[in-house]
């Protein structure tokens, strides 16, 4: 019983949390449903990818409606990976969180805050699981409205700026999201994803498809922070508590890019409209603009987060730059990217966050002398700067290493040179940090301070020796991302 | 012990940099424990070398990285002679780092002690690593991980020159080495380590010049010009920093890795049958004599060594690239015999910094009546740096010397000629001067020799230059094997 309704509950759980922790209205009592929700919606996952990978794609029909009447979610091996990535990283936050919000929060609005969390992740694995097109959206607003208040609730007031030219940017890219979910309602007469992937394909060139794509194509970049309609990004995670940081960073960009990959392969993939006109140039234009621009700028930072959540528009880039390959090694590089991505930047946020937690916002004059007062969260940076260099032995190599393989496979040795020169500017900023951290005298702030409690070291740890341990065997990685390429690649024949 | 023994090679330097760091409160625990660690790795590399020496090859498969390519270690003769010499002299090394750090005070002793035994597992990784990647991996570590070495002194001059460092190794590896070893994996689909190589049959006309190429200058350790800006910077470090890392283990992990790539992935007769590969004897030429002519006008003594380490390192990868038995040999043996040498002469110049603080060469006068077994040892390794009898270079130059006459290789022939007279140039004015001249002005504070541990470490590797010269059979045999199939 249990076992068959598994993808409903991966919705439900954390949907029907979210009130229960209203209702509770007591923070630590929201927190422990939190933190039961979230590590259940976490095996949740990997028993879905289990079957997945056992069994073949998995639909789920609702109320007993047969697709395509009615709402089907569909878990193949693209959506089981993102699924898995969200709720695990959603579940090793929890228990860090409870300092950290303590800290960064006030307390009343502790079950608010938990609340918004659940809701967010609720979208998130909404949005990945349903094969339904209407469905996407309205999960896609769920999560978006829940991440404006995990950004608004930052101590600095600057977050309420910043979450509110979110909402702006989000709800014009929600808009646009519609708007080509709309004409392609209109065009083929479906909402469910699959049927509307085989109409598509018998159906001939429309000019409404061509816009529907355009619409679903720019909505969908607003979401996952493409260049240049990044602009969002960099405030709302410099400003968010340092928790929101670290869940977003590693999540929610990572759902828009699914996002991207369901509509472009699966959806549009055997359509007359991919081969009329070329999105893959134009995104990989973009994701090489964004690999060096945000680069380049995260040289310049001052504020930590800031500098890092320049380095995440980068790090997108080379996601979307997998994507925009479009063979078999660039897919996969792309694919892992988002889970390797996501653990090297979770790993960061949240050690900044205990950073935080002694000094209040981490601008770089105050984190002088860290390795001194906080050794391991020092070290742990370290690790995750490596990492987002793409040093061998860490995750950031293996996503390079598909990526630059996929580009010399195409006799694109230029892009291959790019990828790597723009590695040296991720080392560049990651080393201004190792320098501020090791080789200056403690600042006064940091004077007092001590290294951070063992609750939030070592969630945070466990995602530093994710990123060793993934980069070292990346078989298991690497290789559902390989299945899951060659998955959306057959979609596209 | 045939499996098992290149991975135990590899963990007992790791446990033994995890041990320094919990032991960091207890000076003389942590001292021992470097000795204890430096020990017991030379006898389990030791320990593989008669198993290498008999033809077997120990090879152990770690984990796989992705899949169908896994971190995988084999012991070689290459790679065995490598693993000696970096396993042996870091016990030398250590003795004279305790001496050098507690005689000069330095900060942050455990941080070093912790990053010396992570470099020495990276070199063993190098130097055991069974495929390029695996290869590639210990490569990257050891730049990362002598970082904080040579930026040991925290100073915002000392981090500068760090950057340099940083910067030249990291960019050359990653723009120029990572993209030759991904091509060489897509035309070929394999990177483990094959006598005779790989590339033979899949690759043809200038593209063999140019991956060659990648492959050189993609190895900056190696530090062939232009790329050896990073080795003078590196000088910035404590010197026992320079004397095992810039003098042996990273430096020759650099000469190390171009002829592994050459005997095993390109293979010395496919590379030999490739006009286009005729380049780089000319590259390493040029090196040698640039980089000794820049050693000539040096005022400062380890920037000299520098220079002069940048062209030694030179003859290795010219010795490789003329491409005949003898030669590769030659190239082999010429890592053992600048070994011994310069890391006598980098101990020598701490030896003199940390009895006088002298660090000039003009400051040298008359120094070796107070420090005559400093400068003894210095004179050992100068004459094995020109390659004068009975000392280790010797032994080496005449190798490389029979393998350019096998070849007709008179570029390199007139270049060893040419740069033993700017050695000897550049080296027998400071020992004349040394032994012969007197004191410009008496010290502020007279001083004799050295602290005991320094002494005696400099006198065991001078002693070492020495004795390679009458007892290197074990090590030529050793690498008679490396081109046993090209005979």
């Amino acid at each position: 019983m249990i076992e068959s309704n598994l993808p409903a509950l991966q919705v439900v759980l954390p949907l029907v949390a979210a009130p229960l922790c209203v209702l509770l209205r007591r923070g630590s009592l929201a927190w422990l449903v939190t933190w039961s929700a979230t590590w259940a919606t976490a095996a949740i996952s990997i028993a879905i990818l289990l079957r997945v990978l056992d069994a073949g794609t998995i639909s789920y029909t609702f109320g007993g409606w047969e697709p395509p009447w009615g709402i089907e979610y569909r878990v193949d091996i693209v959506n089981a990976f993102v699924l898995v990535l969200v709720s695990v990283i959603g579940a090793i936050i929890v228990p860090y969180a409870r300092r950290s919000v303590g800290a960064e929060i006030r307390s009343e609005q502790h079950y608010l805050f938990w609340a918004a969390y659940l809701l967010c992740l609720t979208g998130l694995l909404g949005v990945a699981i349903t094969g339904d097109a209407f469905n996407v959206f309205v999960f896609l607003e769920i999560s978006s409205l829940a991440t404006y208040i995990l950004i608004a609730c930052g101590q600095d007031r600057r977050a309420l700026v910043a979450s509110y030219q979110y909402l702006i940017m989000g709800t014009i890219g929600a808009t646009f999201i519609v708007i080509g979910i709309g004409l392609l309602y209109l065009m083929t007469g479906t909402l469910n994803l699959a049927d509307m992937a085989q109409r598509l394909s018998t159906m001939p060139l429309h000019r409404p498809q061509l816009a529907a794509l355009a619409f679903l194509t720019v909505g969908i970049s607003l979401k996952l922070a493409l260049f240049p309609l990044h602009l969002w990004l960099p405030n709302a995670y410099a400003y968010a508590p340092s928790v929101s940081t670290a869940f977003l960073s590693a999540t929610a960009t990572k759902v828009a890019v699914y996002l991207l990959l369901r509509f472009s392969y699966s959806v549009f993939g055997q359509s007359h409209v991919i081969e009329n006109i070329s999105v893959e140039a134009v995104i990989l234009a973009l994701s090489v603009a964004a690999i060096f621009t945000a680069s380049l700028v995260a040289i310049f930072q001052d504020d930590v987060k800031r500098m890092f959540a320049y380095s995440s528009v980068a790090q997108i880039g080379y996601i979307t730059l997998g994507i925009s390959l479009a063979n078999q090694n660039g897919l996969t590089g792309g694919i892992v990217h988002m889970f390797n991505h996501a653990v090297a930047k979770g790993a960061i946020f949240m050690l900044l966050g205990c950073v935080a937690l002694q000094i209040g916002q981490p601008l770089m004059a105050q984190m002088a002398g860290l390795a001194k007062r906080m050794p391991m969260t020092a070290a742990g940076l370290v690790v995750g700067g490596l990492s987002l260099i793409g040093v061998p032995g860490t995750v950031g190599f293996i996503s390079k290493w598909y990526l630059v393989v996929a580009a010399i496979e195409k006799g694109w040795w230029w892009l291959a040179a790019l990828v790597l020169i723009s590695s040296m500017l991720a080392a560049i900023y990651v080393w201004r940090l190792i320098e501020v951290c090791y080789f200056r005298e403690p600042s006064p702030e940091l004077e007092a301070a001590g290294e951070a409690p063992l609750s939030m070291l070592i969630p945070a740890w466990v995602l530093v020796i994710g990123c060793i341990y993934f980069g070292l065997d990346a078989t298991m990685t690497a290789g559902t991302a390989a299945s899951a390429a060659q998955s959306l690649l057959e979609a596209t024949r | 012990m045939n499996a098992a023994g290149p991975a135990i090679a590899l963990a007992i330097p790791a446990i033994g940099a995890l041990l320094i760091s919990l032991a960091g409160r207890w000076p003389n625990l942590r001292e021992a424990i470097t000795l204890t660690t430096a020990l017991a790795l030379l006898f389990v590399v030791g320990s593989l070398a008669p198993l290498v020496l008999a033809g077997e090859r120990p090879s152990v498969t770690l984990f796989s990285m992705l899949p169908g390519m896994s971190i995988a270690l084999t012991v070689e003769p290459l790679g065995m002679l490598f693993g000696l010499i970096a396993s042996g002299l870091w016990i030398v090394n250590s003795i004279y780092s305790i001496g050098y750090m507690r005689g000069n005070n330095e900060k942050h002793q455990t941080r070093f002690y912790a990053c010396f035994a992570i470099a020495l597992t990276c070199a063993i990784g190098i130097a055991f690593a069974g495929n390029l990647l695996t290869l590639f991996l210990f490569y990257e570590a050891l730049t990362i991980s002598t970082y904080p070495l040579v930026a040991h002194k925290g100073d915002a001059a000392t981090i500068r020159s760090a950057r340099v460092y940083l910067g030249i190794l990291l960019t050359t590896s990653i723009v120029l080495l990572l993209p030759a070893i991904i091509f060489t994996y897509i035309i070929t689909g394999t990177l483990d380590f094959t006598p005779d190589g790989i590339l033979a049959g899949k690759l043809d006309g200038p593209m063999v010049g140019l991956l060659l190429g990648l492959f050189v200058f993609g190895i900056g350790k190696a530090a062939v010009m232009p790329v050896h800006r990073w080795l003078p910077a590196a000088m910035v470090a404590p010197t026992p920093v320079s004397a095992l890392l810039h003098a042996v283990a990273v430096v020759k992990a650099g000469v190390f890795t171009i002829t592994k790539v050459i005997v095993y992935i390109f293979g010395v007769d496919f590379l030999f049958s490739q006009p286009s590969s005729g380049w780089l004897v000319y590259v390493a030429a040029f090196t040698i004599i640039a980089a000794s002519v820049v050693a000539l006008r040096q005022t400062n003594l380890k920037r000299l060594l520098a220079y002069s380490t940048v062209a030694q390192l030179s003859y290795v990868v010219m010795a490789t690239a003329v491409l005949k038995p003898l030669s590769e040999i030659g190239a082999a043996i010429h890592m053992v015999a600048h070994a011994f040498g310069k890391i006598t002469l980098f101990f020598a110049a701490g030896a003199i910094y940390t009895a006088s603080k002298k660090t000039e060469i003009t400051q040298l006068h008359g120094i070796a009546r107070r420090m005559p077994w400093t400068m003894a040892a210095f004179t050992v390794g100068a004459l094995s740096m020109i390659g004068v009898p009975p000392t280790a270079g010797f032994v080496s130059k005449w190798y490389i010397l029979a393998g350019s006459f096998q070849a007709d290789n008179y570029v390199a022939l007139f270049t060893i000629i040419a740069s033993t007279v700017l050695n000897a140039a550049y080296f027998l004015p400071i020992i004349f001067w040394a032994w012969f001249a007197k004191e410009d002005v008496p010290p502020a504070k007279p001083h004799g020799e050295a602290p005991a541990a320094i002494v005696v470490a400099l006198t065991i590797t001078a002693v070492l230059t020495l004795a390679f010269f009458f007892f290197n059979q074990p090590a030529l045999q050793l690498e008679a094997q490396l081109v046993g199939r090209q005979k």
